[in-house]
């Protein structure tokens, strides 16, 4: 509940309520976890500030990198054409979330604040290295992806203060890599992951081997997951099915996911966590044009 | 406190006195008497309350109203009447789509902006547009049908 509704048309003016309300004002996007958050009364505040009229903040574009505006919705991302070619990983990823109704709404940047530790857009970004911009009333300030989240859960971002305003990562076509995210879920569509995954792989010089991999799982954690032993396991060796076959095993065995009456049992999601992550490896390496 | 809100409903300006936390589909079964969209889970999760907006298929139910200050909002009612039948509702009638209807509304809606988005979906579009509806009756292959054999007739959409 909250008993005023701010629909401002510029940042600084977003910003500019934040500040008055000192933190009893909270950012909303498109709302489509808030408003249920509120609804149910976990949580409450005295204002909203709903920035989805803040037109500039919703782009996607190539330059230096790709740059994502943070009220870019599911849709928008599921339908680039400039992620699909680049960073299919992220457009897949985002045409799972939800329904088409919830894609047409929430955005990218919201998925990411909202924090759940199988966020399904913020786990591709994530293996993309994706570094996102916060903005406040004393500056902006550019955080890596990885670093805004708690380990205990939840994000180094303030709600109540501070709007994330833009993602920007380097896409691995760029670099002659691939990229690829697999999820499972009890249905195609309305259905939260029981697993998920999103990899990316940078070939080296020499195209034969791996110069970097990246391979981020959830939710197997309070937060999105690296598997940082996997990811060693996969640098500076030939690029072979027998060695991505290796990776998913360790990457299963980094996995924590606890049991779950909802999402099933550890053990079956630390199988799934093997299938998922190897399929995806095989499917970021053809994303390199193998 | 309450303040007037903006908004095209069906085509026709409207003016409506709301609080701060009004949610759409509050405005348009409590305020507006449009009792066509319907409420279901009550939290994204069923797509019963789907209404267009700026083309757009949104959740109504957990949709601020103030979002759809100075935009185009179509619900079931905006579709067609009982005397003018919409060639998409007419398409679920033809292939009895409609068991006990509570989906039906939201159904609509869902295909109505698939409709004017894609001229030719195939099943496999139709699917992913639709996905976002659930209905506890049919089993979705009339429905289905019924949104191909629409948009069959897209001139008259």
């Amino acid at each position: 509940m909250f008993h005023k509704y701010y629909r401002p048309k510029h940042l600084a003016e977003a910003l500019a309520v934040l500040s008055e309300y000192e933190g009893r004002a909270r950012v909303m996007a498109g709302g489509t976890d808030l408003i249920v958050q509120l609804n149910k009364g976990d949580i409450s505040f005295e204002a909203a500030v709903d920035i989805t009229n803040i037109k500039e903040l919703r782009y996607i574009i190539e330059e230096d990198g790709i740059k994502i505006g943070a009220l870019t919705t599911h849709t928008d991302l599921a339908q680039s054409s400039l992620l699909r070619q680049k960073a299919p990983s992220l457009a897949d990823a985002a045409g799972e979330v939800g329904s088409l109704q919830i894609r047409n709404v929430g955005t990218v940047g919201g998925n990411i604040v909202n924090a759940q530790p199988a966020a399904d857009a913020a786990i591709p970004l994530m293996a993309l290295d994706a570094v996102a911009t916060i903005v406040s009333a004393s500056g902006a300030r550019q955080v890596a992806l990885e670093m805004l989240y708690h380990p205990g859960g939840g994000t180094i971002l303030d709600p109540c203060s501070e709007i994330l305003t833009e993602i920007t990562f380097r896409p691995p076509s760029d670099m002659g890599g691939g990229s690829a995210f697999g999820r499972l879920s009890k249905r195609k569509a309305l259905s939260l992951p029981v697993f998920n995954a999103a990899v990316v792989l940078l070939p080296a010089a020499d195209d034969k081997n791996i110069m970097d991999a990246r391979i981020v799982m959830g939710p197997v954690a309070r937060i999105p997951f690296r598997a940082r032993e996997a990811e060693n396991l996969l640098r500076g060796n030939a690029f072979n099915e027998d060695l991505f076959h290796d990776a998913a095993d360790t990457a299963s065995r980094e996995a924590k996911p606890r049991d779950s009456l909802f999402r099933g049992s550890s053990a079956y999601r630390k199988k799934l966590a093997q299938v998922i992550v190897y399929r995806s490896l095989i499917k970021a390496w053809k994303d390199m044009g193998c | 406190m309450m303040k007037d809100l903006a908004f095209t409903i069906n085509g026709n300006a409207v003016m409506v006195r709301i609080d701060p936390h009004t949610l759409l589909l509050d405005v348009l079964r409590e305020t507006l008497d449009l009792t066509g969209t319907k409420r279901g889970c009550g939290e994204g999760e069923c797509g019963a309350c789907t209404v267009v907006v700026d083309g757009e298929a949104v959740n109504s139910c957990i949709y601020p109203a103030w979002k759809v200050e100075g935009c185009n909002v179509l619900t079931v009612e905006g579709l067609g009447s009982r005397e003018e039948v919409h060639p998409l509702q007419e398409s679920f009638l033809e292939k009895g789509a409609v068991q006990c209807g509570f989906c039906t509304p939201g159904m609509l809606m869902s295909a109505y902006a698939l409709l004017q988005k894609t001229r030719e979906p195939d099943e496999k579009v139709i699917k992913k547009a639709l996905a976002g509806n659930l209905c506890r009756c049919t089993g979705y292959k009339k429905i289905i049908e019924a949104v191909k054999d629409a948009a069959g007739k897209q001139n008259k959409l």
